[in-house]
């Protein structure tokens, strides 16, 4: 084994978990998350000799989430499949919703827990993203800036948007139905 | 919640100020209902987000796919192209000695098992086993008393199976599985999201391989007496080595002859 990939198996590799839940979050079918981690990994393990730095998974999630637009981009104009934006019911495709169930995640019902599921499938990709990286991954603002590209305030506020529109959306979902059973 | 400090409360929600920027955010926080509000829907909002959202986690065959992309990109086959080198060295060293001095040396290099890599490769497939097929655990208990005693009957071995939950932990049961010829036991245990498969089974006189990386998978190696032991997980070295440290601490394993 070569003295790169075992550096690789021992840095990167580590965050492989990591690439694929922000894989999912983002891609959406006919986007496939398997590929599209597959296709990073690959990309980061060419580009490794290359990486300055200690901080590797901010690194590699810049690249998962490059790799994503790729596809994405590719995808519409190819097939025109648009991305999935505010307020367009996508989220009824079965292959999105979670697909294993997860005993920790019993902390509400299993319907309260699919339309939020939706509900973050909705927001679009760059409110998405951030409440991932920072809610999820719990990286730092310098961190998801480092990834997404953006500078530090403009993650800063549309932090605080995507939790005000989740909080909004989910409370108007919940309500919404409570409306539909009274 | 149109307060001109909202941003400042998410930045101080996240632990993103200095100390002097937290303490004035924190004097504002006494004054401003809104801000207090906002506070305790950042508290709640992410609670329900770790605790109900799918966290997606790379499937074993993901692992292996990026593996073997890994292999093809790092040069080929290095364990193949090993053995042609092995066997025309070998060929060339008893060229003229006949066929039994060439079964004898193949003898002597075969004495030399079992070679950690294949013990490595072994362990490796075990864990991703127990990850693809409902034959993770055989005996589903959190309770020292129900998995030691199982393993009694089922493997060569009784390794400790010491709940460690209070230090994160949780002993989620117990397997038998084989390893290097023997039937080796398994103790399953749950870190966050993680799991990690705790290997023992009869160690012969060979070395045990050195704390190694495997398809994105640790495996720490350590013997007790004549039992070998190897932790498997994809979690971090550093939480791995904390659930080792306790179960060396928690006591000598016992044998059955």
């Amino acid at each position: 084994m070569s003295d790169r990939r075992l550096r690789f198996e021992t840095q990167a590799l580590p965050h492989l978990d990591a690439a694929y839940n922000l894989a999912r979050w983002l891609a959406r079918p006919p986007l496939d998350a398997d590929d599209i981690v597959q296709d990073a990994l690959l990309r980061a393990f060419r580009a490794f000799d290359s990486f300055r730095g200690d901080n590797v998974k901010p690194w590699l999630l810049s690249i998962v989430r490059n790799c994503f637009l790729t596809a994405a981009g590719r995808t519409q104009s190819k097939r025109t499949v648009p991305m999935v934006s505010e307020g367009e019911p996508g989220a009824d495709d079965p292959a999105w919703i979670a697909d294993e169930p997860d005993p920790e995640a019993a902390a509400i019902g299993a319907d309260e827990r699919r339309r939020l599921d939706e509900v973050i499938a909705k927001l679009p990709h760059e409110f998405r993203e951030v409440l991932v990286l920072r809610e999820m991954e719990d990286l730092s603002y310098r961190e998801i800036a480092q990834i997404t590209g953006a500078p530090i305030g403009t993650v800063m506020s549309r932090l605080a948007r995507a939790r005000g529109m989740l909080k909004e959306r989910w409370l108007s979902d919940v309500e919404g139905a409570r409306h539909v059973l009274q | 919640m149109s307060c001109n400090e909202a941003l400042r409360v998410h930045a101080y929600f996240d632990g993103e100020l200095d100390a002097g920027a937290a303490a004035e955010a924190e004097r504002h926080l006494e004054n401003c209902p809104d801000c207090v509000a906002l506070l305790r829907d950042l508290e709640a909002t992410r609670a329900t987000l770790r605790e109900s959202v799918p966290y997606h986690r790379a499937s074993p065959e993901l692992r292996e796919r990026i593996a073997d992309a890994l292999e093809d990109e790092d040069g080929g086959a290095p364990r193949r192209r090993m053995t042609w080198t092995g066997m025309s060295f070998l060929t060339g060293a008893v060229s003229g000695g006949g066929v039994t001095a060439l079964a004898a040396v193949l003898a002597f290099f075969l004495l030399l098992q079992p070679p950690p890599d294949l013990l490595v490769a072994d362990l490796t497939n075990a864990h991703l086993r127990s990850l693809i097929s409902d034959h993770a655990i055989d005996v589903v208990s959190s309770d020292r008393h129900t998995v030691k005693p199982w393993f009694a009957g089922h493997t060569d071995v009784s390794p400790p199976a010491v709940n460690f939950a209070s230090q994160g932990y949780s002993l989620v049961g117990g397997r038998a599985d084989y390893i290097d010829g023997h039937r080796a036991a398994v103790v399953v245990y749950r870190h966050g999201k993680h799991v990690i498969n705790v290997f023992a089974w009869i160690a012969g006189n060979e070395r045990l391989p050195a704390t190694t990386v495997r398809n994105g998978y640790h495996l720490v190696f350590w013997k007790s007496g004549n039992i070998a032991f190897c932790a498997v997980s994809d979690t971090g070295l550093d939480e791995i080595m904390t659930l080792t440290d306790l179960i060396q601490k928690a006591g000598a394993p016992v044998t059955r002859e």
